[in-house]
């Protein structure tokens, strides 16, 4: 049976003797720590230290650890120590620990917390700088393998281009088509409540159709795809890095680029502007149908107003933003993807990364793209 | 006290182990003893690993009785608390990538006992010395480390809370036969200080040969031949004597004079 520790100290002309008895284990943890911290005191007053390890019935390094760090104690204060009762069993334990934790590691200096800041800044610039060329040298060598494709069709991976359309196109409509519907009533609801006050509430028509065309259709698909096949290429070109399947595909003689990022970012291309336009004609429809049954505008004078509102310029300004911006969202998924390194961690933490700067730059495109149908008077 | 009365640290009876239709351990019946170091052997796929991962609870059994230490191991809730019973080392290490070495090896401490921040850093870098590294690699990260050295700390952070019984799947595969045999040695010094029960996975056969006290040889599902290695080298068995007995293993045969 295990039996409770205990640490009996005796004091005799200034030799202190100390009696460990019990179970010096794991399980008494607790206990162990606090027998051992409560005899400090009397260990620096003595002049010499024995302890006599015949009371104890099982030891294990922890308590080991215990009793040598006592008996430490009492030596780097410059007294004699010594143990004596080992029993046999134990004694490769004692000699073990006593090897132990000797060379106290040299202390890491703590960091000027203004200058560690700076630095943390210099770093994050460095770093950006360090983005930006890595998108450039993604976008370069996917250049230079759609030059190669163009060159021998054939060495373009059809299989791999389909299956992904159909991953990041198909299986996205029913989610694309259910959020941008949401979001085409909301905002005639909107629309409608707010001016009616003028007595303008025809004119949401004019809001729906402008916004979503323009705007809101192929940003909400772009944030969404974002999000849904840009992490998904992260992860999985993450993994791939991970289990060295990159590092194999090109001792082969394959282009990593042309076998696995060009045919997701050609689907992603293809797929995004065929999404914007099923999105703005779902959030379109779920304006009609909010206008007719809240605003009491039937869809019939609802299509008359929106034909007289839109232009085709507008639906234009809208699907021509979606191949850039997938092709935006495809390099950032790609290039994180790539920067993956051997832990668990580094997956998760590329795969937000890839995902956060996506979603930046899709807006940082919207808005430059904004500035210039603007200019051209678009 | 309780060694004469339990002689046996893992006793295995009749225990049946399959997938859908495939039986892997078929009516398997198996016996180590305390203190001693168990070579597991077996073909590829042959359900070695199963065996193990039977025994720690990671599979469900389909039949049979597992006793670790006197106590029978549950169908529904083998694994809880069970870091205080035993240490697993898995064949990548299974190190948490996210903590550093000395995390690593304190996870089990901070799980299961209540000690103080400073006491649980010195028994991390005593473990850390134990096993043959310095305090200063407590600091790395996972991804920083050698295969050496992923399964020195893997071993610090099975041996964590001195269990009675490791168990090892392939210790020393993917290591050079230097670090293979600095490894062995350490095994067999950190099974006689601390009085471990060592159950090991391996076909590497200088381990078998220069660490195993003993030796079971599993093939059809079941333990064909179970001994100290030169029992097993005249085993008639014949997938024990393939085993044994083929090109590759001719370096551990006695040479007829």
């Amino acid at each position: 049976m295990t039996t409770a520790p205990l640490l009996t100290a005796t004091s005799s002309d200034d030799a202190l003797e100390l009696r460990p008895v019990g179970a010096w284990t794991a399980a008494n943890a607790a206990t162990l720590e606090r027998l051992s911290n409560d005899m400090a005191p009397q260990l620096d007053g003595a002049a010499a230290v024995r302890v006599d390890m015949a009371g104890v019935r099982e030891l294990d390094t922890l308590g080991a650890w215990l009793l040598e760090k006592m008996s430490r104690r009492a030596s780097s204060a410059g007294h004699h120590a010594d143990v004596v009762g080992v029993a046999e069993n134990y004694v490769g334990l004692i000699d073990e620990v006593r090897q132990v934790n000797r060379r106290t590691p040299a202390p890491v200096p703590a960091r000027n917390p203004v200058l560690a800041k700076l630095s943390d800044i210099g770093r994050s610039t460095i770093g950006a700088r360090e983005d930006v060329t890595a998108f450039l040298q993604m976008l370069g060598a996917l250049c230079i393998a759609i030059l190669g494709v163009l060159r021998r069709p054939r060495s373009l991976r059809l299989t791999s281009l389909t299956y992904q359309l159909y991953r990041v196109g198909w299986q996205a409509i029913p989610i694309v088509i259910l959020i941008t519907f949401l979001i085409g009533a909301i905002i005639a609801q909107q629309g409608i409540f707010h001016f009616r006050k003028f007595g303008a509430d025809s004119y949401v028509v004019d809001m729906v159709g402008i916004l979503v065309l323009r705007e809101l259709g192929v940003l909400i698909v772009a944030i969404m795809v974002a999000g849904r096949s840009g992490s998904a290429y992260t992860a999985e070109l993450g993994s791939m890095k991970m289990r060295e399947e990159i590092d194999a595909l090109s001792t082969m003689g394959l282009d990593p680029i042309e076998v696995l990022m060009l045919p997701r970012i050609l689907a992603l291309v293809c797929a995004l502007p065929i999404l914007s336009f099923i999105g703005a004609m779902a959030a379109l429809y779920g304006g009609c149908l909010v206008a007719w049954f809240y605003g009491g505008m039937g869809p019939a004078i609802f299509l008359a107003r929106l034909h007289e509102a839109v232009s085709v310029t507008h639906f234009e300004v809208g699907i021509i933003k979606a191949p850039f911006m997938a092709l935006v969202i495809g390099i950032v998924a790609c290039s994180e993807g790539l920067r993956v390194k051997g832990s668990a961690e580094s997956l998760g933490k590329q795969t937000t990364t890839s995902v956060v700067k996506s979603i930046f730059l899709v807006i940082v495109l919207d808005g430059m793209f904004a500035v210039f149908f603007a200019s051209i008077g678009m | 006290m309780q060694e004469a009365a339990e002689p046996f640290a893992i006793r295995v009876r009749d225990l049946v182990v399959g997938f859908r239709n495939h039986v892997v351990i078929d009516h398997l019946a198996l016996d180590v003893r305390r203190g001693e170091i168990l070579g597991l052997v077996g073909a590829s796929g042959g359900g070695k690993s199963v065996l193990m991962r039977t025994i720690i609870g990671l599979i469900p059994r389909r039949g049979g009785e597992i006793e670790v230490m006197g106590s029978p191991i549950d169908h529904d809730r083998p694994t809880r608390g069970a870091a205080g019973r035993w240490g697993i080392l898995f064949q990548q290490g299974a190190l948490f990538s996210s903590l550093t070495v000395r995390q690593n090896v304190q996870f089990p401490l901070r799980e299961n006992l209540d000690l103080s921040d400073a006491l649980m850093d010195e028994i991390a870098t005593a473990k850390l010395e134990m096993v043959g590294l310095k305090a200063e690699d407590g600091d790395k990260f996972p991804s920083e480390l050698s295969g050496g050295m992923t399964k020195r700390v893997a071993l610090a952070r099975a041996l964590a809370l001195d269990p009675a019984i490791v168990f090892l799947d392939e210790p020393t595969s993917g290591l050079d036969p230097i670090a293979a045999g600095d490894f062995d040695a350490l095994i067999k010094t950190l099974q006689k200080t601390l009085g471990l029960t060592v159950f090991m996975v391996t076909h590497d056969l200088a381990s078998l040969n220069t660490v195993c006290d003993r030796v079971a040889a599993l093939a059809d599902g079941k333990i064909v031949a179970i001994g100290p290695m030169r029992e097993l080298l005249q085993s008639e068995h014949p997938w024990v004597r393939a085993y044994f007995h083929g090109k590759r293993s001719q370096m551990l045969q006695p040479r007829a004079s």
